[in-house]
């Protein structure tokens, strides 16, 4: 059982695969800007991980590997359709929102890498529990940036207004710059810094590292 | 002539497809540590770009839009629905075929940009460009000027970023900091430069 529960929370934040493993950042960071796009993104991504990693790890053995790159994204396609089609059926506006980002969960890297790194490798069920988890480390950043970015950049929280803001008469004058897609950047880079100041064995080594300045003779 | 030209400018500089719509960007962190390998990974995607982007144009107008079976005498289709899986496999389908030419033909740019190609498949710049196209209804010309357009965007942003990384591995970055955070910070810094393009006509 602490096997399992490894995979699901070793994502979260030991090996997330945003601060980390750099995957998954080309969709994630223009969802951000509002808490309501960025948890239906999660959702999404999370499902699609999950179910993606189940379905490939049960045919893995089937695969030829000279053609599994193609096989994975069909499969991998067929559920972001599947996915799409749930969303312009029953969360129209939210559809329009993320309008290209729905289709780009194709080829975000955080499915294909679970895909190819653990699911043909692995068997069905503990592929499908990496793939949630994975989906999870990915959703606990996005919905990180989405708060500081809808929080300080609108003072609302999911469109319900938390600081009132100066245009409603209120004392709060929001930061747009939150709201434009750099910020997110910072915020990450931001995150990446508090994440490997907390755990500091994600650090990476400089190629070249500054001489102190007392003698230098070392 | 102008309205092509316009679209070509606007989608290197204010749609950047790296630092406006962050697309590409596991690749693009990924793949700039060193300058030449950024230039022929950025060659790659243009090429990549100016052939699949006109390619999903010609299926979605011909196979894919509402009523586009017409030619065939087939009328009432709608197979928007199966747009995803045939973008993403026209352009696995094409970079498998173009390194199996490149291989037999073109030995000396296969081995420049070989190891990049498979990388391409996944990389959300070629994807994005195509269903942008589809969004935005381009004709046949527009797609390849636009594909042109995006792929350039793209090339030159990442060998921007792989010329400031090198630079930076001289200075002095907190430990935290190093590697991947100074990355996207600098990135960050970036996309607020090309912001100030937007807003440009020609």
């Amino acid at each position: 059982m602490a096997k399992t529960k490894d995979i699901i929370f070793d994502p979260l934040v030991d090996n997330n695969p945003i601060t980390l493993q750099v995957l998954g950042i080309c969709s994630a960071l223009a969802v951000t800007s509002s808490v309501t796009t960025a948890l239906i993104m999660s959702i999404s991504v999370t499902l699609v991980t999950g179910f993606s990693s189940f379905f490939i790890a049960s045919i893995r053995n089937f695969i030829p590997s000279s053609v599994r790159i193609i096989i994975q994204m069909v499969i991998i396609a067929s559920l972001v359709i599947i996915v799409d089609q749930v969303l312009k059926a029953y969360a129209f506006n939210a559809s329009k929102t993320l309008s290209v980002f729905v289709g780009l969960i194709i080829t975000n890297c955080i499915v294909m890498g679970r895909a190819e790194g653990f699911a043909m490798k692995n068997p069905p069920i503990t592929s499908f529990l990496d793939g949630l988890g994975n989906g999870a480390g990915y959703s606990l950043i996005l919905i990180m940036l989405a708060i500081i970015r809808e929080l300080l950049g609108a003072g609302k929280l999911m469109g319900f207004e938390i600081f009132k803001t100066v245009n409603n008469g209120g004392w709060y004058i929001p930061n747009g710059l939150l709201l434009l897609p750099p910020s997110a950047f910072f915020l990450i880079g931001l995150i990446i810094w508090a994440f490997r100041t907390w755990k500091p064995a994600q650090v990476e080594t400089p190629v070249f590292k500054i001489r102190s300045s007392d003698g230098g003779n070392h | 002539m102008e309205q092509y030209l316009s679209l070509f400018v606007k989608a290197i500089f204010v749609e950047n497809m790296a630092l406006a719509f962050f697309l590409g960007m596991c690749t693009f962190l990924a793949v700039s540590k060193k300058i030449e390998t950024a230039i022929g990974l950025g060659i790659a995607v243009i090429f990549i770009e100016m052939i699949t982007v006109p390619a999903n144009n010609l299926i979605y107008q011909y196979f894919l839009n509402v009523d586009a079976l017409s030619w065939a005498g087939i009328y009432g289709t709608d197979l928007r629905f199966l747009g995803y899986i045939s973008y993403i496999g026209v352009i696995a389908a094409i970079v498998q075929i173009l390194e199996m030419i490149l291989d037999k033909f073109l030995p000396v740019l296969y081995n420049a940009l070989g190891i990049f190609l498979p990388l391409i498949t996944v990389n959300c710049a070629i994807l994005g460009a195509s269903l942008f196209m589809v969004e935005r209804d381009y004709n046949f010309t527009q797609s390849v000027v636009y594909g042109a357009g995006a792929g350039a965007g793209w090339a030159l942003a990442i060998i921007a970023i792989a010329g400031i990384r090198d630079k930076l591995k001289y200075s002095d970055i907190p430990d935290g900091l190093q590697g991947l955070g100074i990355a996207f910070i600098t990135t960050g810094l970036m996309a607020l430069g090309f912001m100030s393009f937007s807003g440009i006509k020609l």
